[in-house]
């Protein structure tokens, strides 16, 4: 979900960055507003314990494992504002520690996940956290954390003209979803654990945080939501509308894809899905083995 | 003389009721190097963390004549320099330098003030060699000497540690024995080690159960407390108290 | 780890390594920016680009072979949609997908590689990086070797407790979760911790952070040769 340099086209990146300076500028003015300089180490140390915690695996099933991403977890703990901050400074030492995530591309990263995915999970917690459905909350923000800030990814990668077939369109969207339902349980199980080892640890949902915050992760939310439904729906249209407004540069979509993206439509399921399948596996070869060696590698 | 520090009555409650110190009196001398003792639990870190004001119980606490109220806290921490168990939590800026200039920067003096009294402080432990390392580089011993430093940028009166032998094997301790006897202020020492209490010690005082019931010579009140004290392969004590 | 070993590497001595954290920012932006705007088939620009990272590599006594693999975390991801770009048609985009993001991560590696992690924090922030941003991940990347290091002795622990592999998964995942709050108390408990010595030392309410030492001509003139070389490649 970490979207590298020179994938967006230059307008979005810089439109997205144009956005997320004023809005990480005012998610730390509120966090300096309520919180003085001495909850920094506490906001640090919490960044930390986000990294290391990635480290830890979950199983799921079928041999694979997830790992916490921790947008909701943080927000459930820290207040929505420094949990955005706190997000922030973890995207910026990925980018530039671990190279994961581009630097231009990091108004658009902190958008999508520090201040979008850092809202929309904070949401359904705020509403919802006080009641009887406080675990349902809890996994519904930690949902909605991951699918908003992979949704907006994805329509911004359409937009920047990334090419992308009705297949591979599904299956992301299909592993984004996954995913969120593991941050959704993974969330709820260590929130729970914290509980049991201190109340005090987990914050008590108060609606009375103001109704600004309320407003943006509901827009948080909607705009995901919106992502999600008009990239699983109309790939094409959103290119067509990206050449048009500019947004992207022409290119020909010519190959031996683009007739069978073309004539999709009209196929038979069967044949649909059998080519499908056969390029999702190709792609799943290549990332696994690339993956795998680029991960000896590091921990070495 | 004046004493450096004079505790009278203090008590203090958890949240919970427990109640961690009751009715302490005790009195630091300049010149004096103080073992506090006691086991585990018996309030030896609930009293420490008072004398710079981290916990507020009830009672009188004067720190060089001055009383300790929210207003002398500055004044006060100026004149304590405490070095905690735990020397991650004490060396938390990005270099050793940095974290050495924190306290005099806090104090006011301006930045080249401050990192010559940082440099002069590293130079008295043995660390000029580690200025701009970072702290996770460093070994136990060297962190233990970097937060020493730590508090005697600030020229402080008054040395507090808190189990300074945690961690060191015996060369480190060696080197901490002598640093500590190089050091011209008054010190109260928290800790287990017997050997390390006799020998950098000249009074002891013992905790117990919140209590402070006994103030004498080391060797004295080591032999007083036997329970506490004796060797883990002495049979005459059974294992029955809780660890 | 990967952070440990781009740590040892900016600790290093080289000409590199002493320029100014701002002069190293500024022209990695440059660099960045032309990049992104080079077309994708703009053959010689790149190769300058390119041969100009693996200079800076030599320069900074940097291991090239060990850096450019790492440099390759970004191939996965970038593979992929290259490959989906020209099945579908775009093979220009495909090519630039591939060679421009490996490119930008060589060029951050580098810059970070020859750039103590605090000293470019620092440099962000003179150069107008919210204050309260900077001193979080500066207090993040402090303790995140001790955390990283914590997590990865409760890794093993589980490990050496594990049974049959894949019997009983919920009451693992349980015991992941457990693992996962420990450490977050832990790491609450160190925050106090760290607050009690800051209060120790008169710590009043600000951080007090040391001022950058001001740009030398060295400094000025490395970025200007940049900016200037960069444009110009790319405008050829």
């Amino acid at each position: 979900m970490h979207i590298p340099d020179n994938f967006l086209s230059t307008p979005v990146w810089v439109a997205l960055d144009a956005i997320s300076i004023p809005a990480a500028g005012l998610m730390v003015r509120r966090a300096g507003r309520d919180v003085e300089d001495t909850r920094i180490p506490l906001m640090g140390v919490m960044g930390a314990f986000v990294f290391a915690a990635q480290m830890i695996n979950f199983p799921v099933g079928l041999g694979t494992s997830g790992h916490l991403v921790g947008g909701a977890l943080l927000a459930c703990t820290l207040g929505a504002a420094p949990a955005a901050l706190v997000m922030t400074a973890i995207i910026a030492i990925q980018a530039f520690v671990f190279q994961d995530g581009g630097v231009l591309a990091l108004g658009a990263n902190v958008f999508n996940m520090a201040i979008a995915g850092v809202l929309a999970g904070y949401l359904p917690f705020q509403i919802w956290g006080a009641g009887r459905w406080r675990k349902q909350a809890i996994f519904v923000g930690a949902f909605l954390s991951v699918l908003v800030s992979a949704s907006l990814a994805l329509s911004e990668l359409l937009i920047s003209g990334i090419a992308m077939p009705q297949p591979v369109l599904l299956l992301s969207m299909g592993l984004f979803a996954i995913s969120a339902l593991i941050e959704g349980a993974i969330t709820v199980s260590v929130v729970g654990a914290i509980e049991k080892l201190n109340p005090g640890f987990v914050r008590k949902a108060e609606a009375s945080n103001g109704r600004t915050l309320a407003m943006l992760s509901g827009a948080a939310v909607v705009l995901g939501v919106a992502g999600f439904v008009l990239a699983s729906s109309a790939p094409d249209g959103i290119q067509k509308l990206a050449l048009q407004l500019g947004l992207t540069t022409k290119s020909s979509f010519h190959g031996p894809f683009a007739d069978y993206a073309v004539g999709y439509f009209d196929s038979p399921w069967l044949r649909r899905a059998t080519a499908g399948l056969a390029g999702l596996l190709v792609i799943y070869g290549i990332c696994a083995a690339v993956g795998k060696m680029i991960a000896r590698q590091r921990s070495a | 003389m004046t004493p450096l520090i004079e505790v009278r009555d203090l008590s203090f409650q958890y949240e919970d009721g427990a109640r961690a110190l009751d009715g302490v009196s005790f009195t630091l001398l300049p010149g004096e190097t103080v073992a506090v003792l006691g086991a585990n639990g018996s309030g030896k870190t609930t009293f420490v963390l008072h004398l710079n004001g981290t916990l507020r119980g009830e009672g009188n606490i004067q720190v060089c004549g001055t009383p300790l109220t929210k207003e002398t806290l500055p004044l006060v921490r100026s004149k304590i320099g405490m070095v905690f168990q735990d020397s991650d939590e004490q060396l938390f800026m990005p270099t050793v330098l940095e974290d050495v200039a924190f306290g005099p920067l806090n104090m006011g003096l301006t930045q080249t003030e401050a990192i010559a009294k940082a440099k002069s402080a590293l130079e008295k432990v043995g660390m000029s060699h580690a200025l701009d390392k970072a702290p996770y580089h460093l070994s136990a011993g060297e962190k233990r000497r970097a937060a020493l430093a730590g508090v005697l940028s600030m020229d402080p009166d008054i040395l507090v540690l808190d189990e300074p032998n945690t961690f060191l094997d015996p060369p480190g301790l060696r080197n901490l024995l002598h640093l500590l006897k190089e050091l011209p202020q008054a010190k109260l020492i928290i800790t287990h080690n017997t050997h390390f209490a006799l020998a950098v010690a000249t009074r002891a005082v013992f905790f117990e159960k919140g209590k402070l019931v006994a103030d004498g010579g080391v060797a004295e009140i080591m032999e007083r407390f036997d329970w506490t004290y004796a060797p883990a392969d002495d049979l005459r004590y059974s294992a029955q108290r809780r660890f | 780890m990967h952070h440990v070993l781009v740590d040892r590497w900016s600790r290093g001595a080289s000409p590199l390594h002493a320029l100014d954290p701002r002069a190293k920012i500024l022209s990695l932006a440059v660099f960045l920016i032309v990049l992104a705007t080079t077309s994708a088939n703009a053959v010689v620009p790149l190769t300058i680009d390119a041969a100009l990272l693996l200079a800076g590599i030599l320069i900074a006594g940097l291991p090239p072979g060990t850096l450019l693999i790492r440099a390759m975390a970004v191939l996965p991801f970038s593979l992929t949609f290259g490959l989906i770009s020209w099945l579908a048609g775009d093979s220009l985009r495909a090519i630039g997908l591939i060679e421009k993001s490996y490119l930008s991560s060589v060029a951050v590696l580098l810059v970070v590689s020859t750039t103590p992690l605090p000293r470019l924090l620092g440099g962000l922030e003179s150069l107008g990086a919210p204050r309260l941003l900077v001193l979080v991940a500066q207090f993040l990347y402090r303790y995140l070797f001790v955390i990283s290091e914590q997590a990865q002795h409760m890794r093993l622990a589980a490990a050496s407790r594990q049974g049959i592999p894949g019997a009983h998964r919920r009451s693992r995942f349980r015991a992941a979760a457990g693992a996962l709050a420990v450490l977050f108390a832990h790491s609450y408990y160190r925050a106090e911790g760290i607050n009690r010595a800051m209060l120790a030392r008169g710590f009043s309410g600000k951080f007090p952070l040391l001022k950058p030492l001001r740009l030398k001509f060295a400094d000025g003139l490395f970025l200007l040769a940049m900016a200037v070389f960069l444009v110009l490649v790319r405008v050829q």
